[in-house]
């Protein structure tokens, strides 16, 4: 078992822990920072680890893709980190800090009501599933976004107000003479619009989009990513995209973040895990959707389905489903490291045993290309 | 009552059969409210039943002991005409939760009839029977009850539970529509139609136990209001005047000037029975409304609305 | 404006099912006490009065649908006939004085108890979990209590046993009726208690109707978006909560003005408040049923009107319903 010692670098004591302490202020490009982050649902005989010892960070402009089947804490994750979370759900440990342009790093989870007041929105802004629901359904559209606007900006003035208002429709492209509508006379590509131009108000760092096209037809669905990295690339913002349909993500996104059962599966930048994903439950995401070109070939699914979250695996969550696993996988829960293989990046992180000591065949599994490079698909 | 309004919103319901949901049921019953509720009532009940057996004092014989506070001799004490005041509260009972009960079950089957039939079948017969509601729900009740009762030839207490029955069924009829029309849409619904089934075959089965938690509520919330206007009716001296009611009670006491010499014992309890009686009542559809409305419960977990501050609880667990 | 039209037209036929109701009930009950009443009075009333009263009560000979049509066109001259007890006022003038009582007393309790109520309902619903979560139950409680019952107690409390407030009447048999100021300082002091209880008995049903409304659309997404954007907390409650869930109550106002009508009545009967409940009740108790038939078609009409003006509140209020009536 000591063939993978001289196939990596053995971990330094920096990789070991996943993000270091905080960051010196404004010199770096990370935005936020998450750290350990764990949530919990209490109310039943036991509590439900809805998100469990979570870490990633976020970069400026960077768009970072969390993708998951329902269920496995990407939503909650998100409500987590913008404090939005309801009872019966707490953060049980963690933190998340936010790093603005200039001034010292914040953090999000002990803000005060009123700096979390002030925050909101003009740092970090959400894009909400269903439009339909989101909106105000007895306010016009621009007198939501007005809301905002006078809230945050008292300084101004009515006329300057409505500028931005329509400006803002504007850059979502939505007519000006729809602006004075009600939420339920617009369609609902429409309104999902205005939920983009409702967060892009005060041009925030980050904005977090909990699967904003998963209700709308595909036609649209293209119209509005299609938007939304046009005004990435014009205003610089960060984005979590969170979703299930992976596909979305390889196009779009920076890093790509899987996650199951509440745990962090794989983190990566997207490409490279297009191309070389690490982890099993990875391989079978990317597996389930066929390639548009090269040759014929099985589309598998991943057998079983995912655990309740009452009754989590022991160890690795994944490993009743996995065809790789092993003894250690069903005793110890695996630690998101750094990928060892030398083909990865430094950013490409993977809580998988097959990737830690005492692997059974770590070599021949890691040289086995994916599906995605059109090379066929060999057995372990 | 304004608190009506909710029940019309869409309940949750399960998308799937009926079965499932039963099972739910029982530990409903244990909330405290409804079973606080479900027990005043029954102790009302019990009282109206066997009380007269075991308290065997003649509600209506007269006496030398006239307008006497509570003694240990009449332990509510005396009216104008020397009768025990205790006697008539539970003989009295009797009339009142009979006509509360019967008005209340009359009215439930007549909204249940116009309510679940117009939901279900839809179109015209729909819109017909909707108006047909809506126009009896709109005109006051009390001044309607009066106008038939005063009519009424003879004043038994089945007649004035029909009367109160034929004012009251709109409100229940209203919310059964609401609910069968959500029920209706349901795959399930659509199944049974295409393979078939008889559309009252389709009521009784599938419909029908779906609903029975709003038909539960509506029945109670009319019980209390047949309970008031019985009382209503009978203050105004439209009830039988020779039979002991809760009501009859408050008209004598009203017109023999109870109040004015001050004979609190003899209009205090009488209206403390209906308010008890109509508290526990309210007490279940509560119960009931908070059941089917899961958004209602107060849960063990707060439920304020500060953003929530993590508590710094086990930070992970390893094995 | 589809929708105003709506309404309107349903409010007419309800009005034009009203007053058939009115029409057909002594036609359709057995016996007719009304023919024993008009012998009595034969010799003293003129005979226009007796054939408009024998067109009310059905005494004539002709058929059905032609003292129908003959109870339409004296309705519409404003003819409902003349009160027995008060003989010879006509009912129209009977009703005519005690309407204006009626209506400051049910006008401005019912506005009280919707205000407060409301505004108590988005209070206790918002601080869910406090203190105030106890008014909950107490209100219940009072609302399941009767309306004239709770009067009864009330004014033995604070009537009979305190002396705070005067037993009964409109206002006291020293002063003249007029536009006086002692005339008005001595209605208002007669009206308090008999508007608390109501205000007390009805309040339960506003409170508890905003605040479950409340507490559903909390949970509405709109709120969440609401709370992300940092809108102030009075900003959400008002604007974005209390403001969608106070739909259903005004729908609702139509069910809850009928309940405080028949409270109202029953009130002024035990504080012997001069309105129309207090007429009405007169007239159950002298048998004099063309003043019982006036007072229902009067607060039934009373009513429609009222639940009106309440849908159209309603319309103005929700966009919703400009698409598409």
């Amino acid at each position: 078992m000591s063939e993978l010692a001289h196939e990596a670098p053995s971990p330094t004591a920096a990789e070991e822990t996943p993000i270091p302490g905080a960051r010196p202020a404004g010199a770096h490009d990370v935005t936020l920072e998450v750290a350990h982050l764990s949530v919990n649902y209490v109310g039943g005989a036991e509590p439900l680890h809805a998100v469990d010892d979570v870490s990633l960070t976020l970069r400026r402009g960077e768009m970072l893709g969390l993708a998951g089947e329902s269920g496995s804490g990407k939503s909650t994750l998100a409500y987590a980190i913008t404090r939005l979370l309801r009872p019966p759900g707490e953060v049980t440990g963690g933190e998340v800090r936010y790093y603005p342009r200039s001034g010292a790093p914040v953090d999000v989870l002990s803000m005060s009501a009123g700096e979390l007041r002030r925050f909101r929105w003009s740092e970090l802004s959400i894009v909400f599933q269903s439009a339909m629901n989101a909106l105000n359904p007895v306010m016009a559209v621009r007198a939501q976004i007005d809301d905002v606007l006078r809230t945050h900006m008292p300084g101004l003035s009515r006329n300057d107000r409505a500028e931005r208002v329509a400006s803002l429709l504007g850059m979502v492209g939505i007519p000006a003479d729809r602006s004075k509508a009600y939420p339920h006379e617009l369609s609902g590509g429409m309104r999902q619009r205005v939920t983009i131009a409702l967060a892009l108000a005060l041009e925030p760092e980050i904005i977090v989009m909990d699967e904003p096209t998963t209700a709308l037809d595909v036609v649209i669905q293209r119209q509005i990513l299609a938007e939304i990295g046009r005004l990435r690339d014009q205003l610089g913002f960060a984005v979590i995209f969170i979703t299930h349909d992976l596909s979305l993500l390889i196009e779009m996104a920076d890093t790509i973040a899987i996650m199951y059962a509440g745990r962090l599966a794989e983190l990566a930048p997207a490409g490279e895990l297009y191309r070389t994903p690490r982890h099993p439950y990875s391989r079978g995401l990317l597996d389930s959707f066929p390639a548009l070109h090269g040759p014929q070939r099985h589309s598998e699914g991943i057998p079983g389905a995912p655990p309740d979250l009452r009754a989590v695996p022991p160890g690795c969550a994944f490993h009743p489903r996995c065809g790789w696993a092993f003894e250690v996988c069903h005793q110890l829960v695996p630690p998101l490291n750094s990928s060892p293989l030398d083909t990865d990046s430094r950013d490409h992180k993977v809580a998988c045993h097959l990737y830690g000591d005492g692997a059974p065949n770590p070599a021949t599994l890691a040289n086995q290309p994916s599906d995605s490079d059109n090379a066929g698909h060999t057995d372990g | 009552m304004a608190a009506a309004g909710t029940l019309t919103a869409e309940a949750a319901q399960p998308a799937g059969p009926p079965a499932r949901r039963r099972a739910g049921w029982v530990p409903a019953l244990r909330a405290p409210k409804i079973a606080i509720g479900l027990g005043i009532v029954i102790l009302f009940i019990a009282v109206a039943v066997f009380g007269p057996t075991i308290y065997r004092v003649n509600p209506s014989s007269t006496s030398t002991d006239l307008l006497q506070g509570p003694s240990a001799a009449h332990w509510l004490g005396t009216t104008q005409s020397g009768q025990d005041v205790l006697a008539q509260l539970i003989v009295g009972a009797r009339i009142s939760m009979f006509v509360g009960f019967v008005g209340g079950a009359i009215a439930t089957v007549l909204s249940l009839f116009v309510g679940v039939l117009g939901g279900y079948l839809g179109g015209v017969a729909d819109e017909i029977l909707s108006v047909f509601t809506n126009i009896f729900l709109v005109i006051p009740a009390l001044p309607l009850v009066i106008i038939l009762a005063g009519y009424l030839p003879g004043k038994g207490a089945l007649s004035v539970a029909i009367v109160i029955s034929v004012t009251g069924w709109a409100w229940g009829a209203r919310v059964q529509r609401a609910q069968t029309l959500s029920i209706r849409k349901r795959d399930y619904i659509e199944a049974a139609r295409i393979a078939g089934e008889g559309t009252m075959r389709i009521i009784f089965s599938e419909i029908l136990p779906n609903e029975i938690a709003i038909v539960a509520s509506s029945f109670l919330f009319t019980v209390i209001f047949a309970i008031l206007t019985e009382a209503g009716l009978a203050f105004l001296g439209l009830a039988n005047l020779s039979s002991w009611s809760w009501g009859t009670m408050l008209y004598w006491a009203q017109s023999d000037s109870a109040l004015q010499v001050g004979a609190w014992w003899w209009f205090v309890p009488p209206g403390m029975c209906i308010a008890l009686v109509g508290a526990g009542l309210s007490m279940i559809n509560f119960g009931i409304d908070e059941f089917v409305n899961p958004r209602l419960r107060s849960a063990g977990i707060s439920t304020s609305r500060r953003p929530a501050r993590p508590s710094r609880g086990q930070s992970g667990r390893r094995r | 404006m589809r929708y105003v039209t709506r309404r309107l037209g349903f409010y007419l036929l309800t009005a034009v099912v009203a007053i058939t109701i009115n029409f057909l009930v002594p036609h359709l009950m057995p016996g007719n006490p009304a023919q024993i009443l008009i012998a009595n009075f034969r010799g003293r009333v003129s005979p226009a009065a007796v054939k408009s009263i024998s067109a009310l009560f059905g005494i004539s000979h002709a058929p059905l649908w032609s003292q129908y049509l003959t109870y339409w066109r004296q309705l519409l001259h404003g003819n409902l006939g003349i009160s027995f007890s008060f003989y010879p006022a006509t009912v129209a003038s009977v009703i005519e004085r005690s309407l204006p009582w009626t209506i400051w007393l049910v006008g401005t309790a019912t506005v009280i108890s919707f205000v407060v109520g409301t505004l108590m309902g988005i209070g206790v619903a918002w601080r869910r979990g406090s203190w105030l979560d106890a008014t909950v139950p107490v209100t219940t409680f009072f609302s399941a209590v009767p309306y004239f019952w709770f009067g009864l107690v009330v004014v033995y409390v604070f009537g009979v046993v305190l002396h705070w407030f005067p037993l009964f009447g409109g206002y006291s048999s020293g002063t003249t009726i007029g536009w006086s100021w002692s005339f008005m300082a001595s209605a208002f002091y007669y009206s308090i208690l008999p508007a608390t209880t109501i205000v007390v008995s009805s309040i339960a049903g506003w409170l508890l109707g905003m605040r479950n409304m409340m507490i559903t659309t909390i949970g509405d997404d709109y709120i969440v978006l609401a709370e992300a954007e940092g809108l102030t907390e009075r900003r959400i409650m008002l604007a974005y909560a209390a403001r969608n869930a106070i739909l259903p109550s005004i729908a609702d106002f139509a069910l809850s003005l009928g309940f405080v009508v028949s409270g109202a009545i029953l009130t002024e009967i035990v504080f012997s408040y001069p309105g129309i409940g207090y007429v009405l009740y007169q007239a159950v108790d002298n048998e004099d049923y063309p003043l019982m038939q006036g007072v229902f078609l009067v607060i039934t009409l009373a009513v429609l009107a009222a639940n009106l003006v309440a849908d159209l509140c309603y319309g103005a209020l929700d966009p919703r319903t400009r698409q598409g009536g």
